[in-house]
């Protein structure tokens, strides 16, 4: 064959079991295509020899006709999983040189099912941002370019380093995490495919927490299937993660492809914000038509408290960060700065270690929980969070899906944005609701953009309800029949 | 936590107020006591909690806070909340929360402390405490709640540097916050004590005030009697029962003192230095804390079902208020002694095995102070607990048999207990082979009474002038029979002979 990372997940898995090609010969070509991809900085950390290792057990495996359904397909891994034995670091400067002795347990998963790490891929610090440039190991550059500009594009964030290597064909499949938006919006950027499962349905144990009741792992693939078959293996229930399910996990593949006829798609109007881009709208109007064409019945409803999300998360996760992040005091791993006394050092670590956002969010969060703003922020916002998932479920009476846009925009560049937080946050209006009330959404490439940019449109479905969400995903990626490419620019 | 101030009216006690220089003042004490929950494990992870290991060997990768680890809770942890609860008659909360205390401490490894604040699993209960002269009073119950324990900074390894040993950083413990419904310091001492006592009878907590297993933080104010309520002070981490009562002795009258000469009270948290016997206010930098309490995301709200409470209700042991009037009226002992017997469940066990060893019948007075004083001072002697005890309740319930017929006197009973306790063998044995059984024919009771006033006619002649002085007969009597002759024979032969009649 002649280029092997032109497969897809599931391509390369029939082709492995088929004995068409051996893992190790895969794991090359993608060892490979990572060195010469080198610019696009999405790797910060490559695993060259474990992979290498990984694939000649899985070949051993397949040989004897063995393995599990991820068995010897190459993987990248987002730096917030902890990887035993392997630097794990959430992109921050305060975990340097940080090699935990343990391993995530959706990582483990995959490792289980057979998977081959690749390397550790960049991310925004503590997955704080929406453009993967808060990292402190440099921003990620989309593999996409606008028609005709050189420009570095951002692909999104924060898991920037999951979508630039899915795009550029540099890993098969990425795990990602989605706190507000972190997996679908950068699928949006780089015309791949995110899912964010529904709240507990995969472990948080050994992923670095951003904010606790936001955060859930999930992949970045090309296509619908793929992210059907990484989910299967990420997601179960874990003893060790209090806030996981206890519900078995669905074979996700197996309901691709049965359309969705009859099937009661919700458009929620107030997700038609002021100042969107009319090649947005549009996308969304074709979406509706596609799937009203492949035979889903269109449903208009309402999300009245759509309006209060961004800035309701923009409490709740600040908080739940400032808290989290409170461990990294220089006493026990990663950096340490000395100073002359316990507080001085406390204070010169994490001056030092710790990137502008995420000192802006720490400081957010720590003023919102303050005695005297407690209520007025934290409490309140817990309270419109209630009022944002009472909405979904009031919507779920009357539809089985809901479909919007995924972001507001296609990518920017680098720089763009970043010396205004605020509209870097803007970013995340169409997805934070999902986090907020829990839910799993998914975004597919659905069309470019006049530029020539991808744009994404996001599917929400009910809670623990991801085969109808992964079915109306398929149907939807069916109608689009997104083929475009990024140019290989990149290729040294 | 803080203790909010809303009490039953309790009338001041003389006794209990204390005199100043302007007039009398009342104490007004509530205790918040920290208690280790008595479990293998700590409570979000599966370490051990063993005391005296060597430092950060009893350490999980949740203990020590490494990233993207998560706390899960030890259901063991919440049973023994609960049985600490229903020991404590109080209500139990079927749904409460876990927040997070958030500070830095090098030895707290999360920058927060994971309790519960706004909703305790154990809400409003009472506690009975014991007085001198039989006396009780309730003692209200605020709240209980789960929380875990930090670790614990070594300031003295070296010039220039702190350790830190993480073994107990997320050790289970419960705080127990008492109303402000204590007098004086004997009823802080008494309430401490008597929860100690329910804690050891549940199994929930084992006391230990030197391992630091129960310590106490104390909040003392001081008020004119019956007068509004004055400004607290909170005496942190006292850990014997002797200094809460020192601390609250020193720091009423230091209260006291300021409030007479006009100044006034400032509300802080203190320390008790045992060897200066004196408490002293900590720094204020250590109170400025906003400890930015919210729910943790990392845990659901902990819902019990009632069927589990049940279950354990079903399950409690005799608790010790429901011991100590048991042991009243099936034995028709005093309050007094009951509650020394009630004080450690295995006391009270092996008085109840003392009495049924044997026929029924057995004089529980008697058998209360052999083992209340013989056998207790003996054991102390040896620092043994009442477990190890080389005398089984069965050989001292016939000690007090052979005392009660009349076979041995009291004297000799006391030589056959040292005998029983050194060589494990029975008082019946003991008596028979040393010849110890008590004489009671009057005939040689009568011979060594007459050679005796024989010996002594000055004394013989004194004592029929002032009859006090037959004692020194009655002495000299048992000492020529080894203590064997019934000294009430003695006595009243001795009287006879000397002439006295029997009322002297």
């Amino acid at each position: 064959m002649s280029d092997l990372t032109k497969l897809t997940l599931a391509g390369a898995r029939d082709a492995l079991k088929a004995k068409e090609i051996t893992s190790v010969e895969l794991t090359t070509a993608y060892l490979e295509a990572m060195d010469h991809a080198q610019v696009l900085n999405a790797y910060v950390l490559p695993t060259a020899d474990k992979a290498l290792e990984m694939a000649k057990a899985s070949d051993a495996k397949l040989a004897k006709g063995e393995g599990g359904p991820l068995e010897g397909l190459p993987l990248g891994v987002k730096d917030l999983f902890a990887t035993e034995g392997v630097r794990t670091t959430a992109c921050s400067h305060i975990l340097d040189n940080f090699i935990p002795p343990y391993e995530s347990t959706v990582t483990s998963n995959l490792w289980r099912d057979g998977a081959v790490m690749l390397g550790k891929l960049n991310n925004d610090e503590f997955a704080m941002g929406s453009s993967n440039e808060t990292s402190f190991f440099g921003p990620v550059v989309n593999p996409w370019r606008r028609h005709g500009d050189d420009a570095k594009l951002v692909p999104g964030g924060s898991s920037g380093g999951s979508s630039a290597a899915v795009a550029a064909k540099i890993c098969l499949a990425a795990t990602a995490t989605d706190t507000g938006g972190s997996i679908r919006q950068p699928a949006s950027f780089t015309g791949t495919v995110g899912i964010k499962p529904t709240y507990g349905r995969c472990s948080r144990w050994g992923v670095v927490a951003f904010a606790s009741s936001l955060d859930q792992a999930g992949p970045i693939t090309r296509d619908v299937r793929d992210a059907a078959i990484m989910l299967g293996s990420m997601a179960g229930y874990d003893e060790k993660d209090s806030t996981s399910v206890d519900k078995p996990v669905p074979d996700y593949e197996a309901v691709l492809g049965r359309g969705v006829k009859g099937l009661r798609v919700g458009i929620p109007k107030e997700y038609r914000v002021d100042g969107m881009p009319a090649e947005i709208d549009a996308l969304w109007t074709r979406g509706i038509e596609w799937l009203k064409a492949a035979g889903a019945e269109i449903v208009d409803v309402s999300l009245p408290t759509t309006k209060y999300a961004l800035p309701t998360y923009y409490i709740v996760a600040p908080a739940e960060a400032s808290s989290n992040l409170a461990r990294y005091d220089g006493v026990r791993y990663g950096l340490r700065v000395e100073g002359s006394d316990i507080t001085d050092m406390y204070e010169k670590t994490r001056a030092e270690g710790f990137g502008p956002e995420v000192r802006r969010r720490i400081l957010i969060g720590t003023y919102v929980l303050s005695a005297g703003y407690y209520d007025a922020y934290y409490l309140k916002a817990q309270k419109v969070r209630t009022l944002i998932a009472r909405d979904f479920a009031e919507a779920y009476k009357t539809c089985d899906v809901l479909l919007t846009p995924t972001a507001p925009s296609a990518a920017f560049a680098i720089g763009e944005k970043t010396a205004d937080p605020l509209s870097m946050y803007l970013n995340d209006v169409f997805t934070v609701t999902v986090n907020l009330a829990g839910l799993p959404g998914i975004s597919v490439p659905a069309g470019l953009s006049s530029e020539g940019l991808p744009l994404g449109l996001q599917l929400i479905g009910r809670t623990f309800d991801e085969e109808t969400l992964l079915r109306a995903a398929f149907a939807l990626e069916e109608a689009a029949a997104f083929t475009a490419e990024p140019t290989a620019w990149w290729k040294a | 936590m803080s203790v909010t101030f809303s009490m039953a009216h309790r009338d001041p006690r003389d006794e209990d107020l204390i005199k100043g220089a302007t007039g009398d003042w009342e104490i007004i004490l509530g205790l918040e006591v920290h208690a280790q929950i008595t479990s293998k494990a700590k409570l979000f992870s599966g370490s051990s909690t063993a005391f005296g290991a060597e430092p950060n060997t009893q350490v999980s990768l949740v203990d020590a806070a490494m990233p993207g680890m998560l706390p899960v809770i030890n259901r063991y942890c919440v049973e023994q909340a609960v049985k600490t609860g229903l020991g404590l008659r109080a209500q139990i909360n079927l749904r409460s929360v876990f927040d997070r205390k958030n500070y830095f401490y090098p030895d707290l490894p999360q920058g927060y402390q994971i309790s519960q604040f706004k909703d305790p699993i154990v809400g409003e209960g009472e506690v009975i405490i014991d007085l001198a002269g039989g006396r009780s009073v309730s003692v209200g119950i605020e709240r209980l709640h789960m929380e875990q324990d930090a670790g614990k900074s070594v300031h003295d390894l070296g010039p220039g540097s702190s350790h830190v040993d993480l073994n107990r950083s997320g050790v289970a413990l419960m705080e127990i916050v008492s109303k402000p419904d204590m007098r004086s310091s004997d009823e802080a001492r008494a309430y401490v004590t008597k929860l100690r006592t329910i804690l050891r009878y549940l199994g929930t907590c084992d006391g230990n005030m030197e391992e630091g297993s129960l310590r106490a933080d104390v909040n003392v104010s001081v008020r004119r009697p019956g007068g509004p309520l004055g400004t607290r002070c909170e005496i942190k981490n006292v850990n014997s029962i002797r200094f809460i009562g020192q601390a609250i002795e020193y720091e009423a009258r230091r209260q006291i003192e300021i409030l007479e000469d006009g100044g006034s009270i400032t509300q802080e948290t203190r320390l008790f230095d045992p060897k200066a016997g004196e408490t002293r206010s900590m720094r204020s930098k250590e109170e400025a804390h906003d400890y930015r309490y919210f729910p943790d995301p990392d845990l659901l709200p902990l819902v019990l079902e009632q069927a589990d409470v049940d279950r354990i209700a079903a399950n409690l042991p005799e608790l010790p208020d429901d011991k100590k009037a048991r042991l009243m009226s099936e034995y028709g002992l005093s309050a007094y002694d009951a509650t020394v017997l009630i004080g450690d469940p295995a006391t009270a066990d092996y008085y109840e095995a003392v009495m049924k060893s044997g026929k029924p019948g057995r004089d529980a007075k008697l058998a209360v102070n052999w083992v209340t004083s013989d056998l207790f001072g003996a054991l102390n002697r040896e620092g043994r607990s009442i477990e190890a005890s080389p005398v089984s309740p069965k050989q001292l319930g016939e000690l007090v048999d052979l005392i009660t017929d009349g076979t041995i006197s009291g004297r000799i009973a006391k030589d056959v207990f040292d005998s029983m306790y050194k060589t494990g063998r029975d008082p019946a044995e003991i008596v028979e082979k040393e010849g110890l059984r008590q004489v009671t024919d009057t005939g040689a009771i009568e011979a060594a009474v007459d050679e005796i006033m024989a010996a002594n006619p000055d004394k013989v002649a004194q004592a029929k002038e002032k009859p006090a002085l037959a004692g020194w007969f009655v002495g000299q009597v048992m000492k020529s029979t080894s203590g064997k002759a019934n000294p009430q024979v003695v006595n009243e032969i001795l009287r006879a002979k000397l002439g006295l009649s029997s009322d002297d």
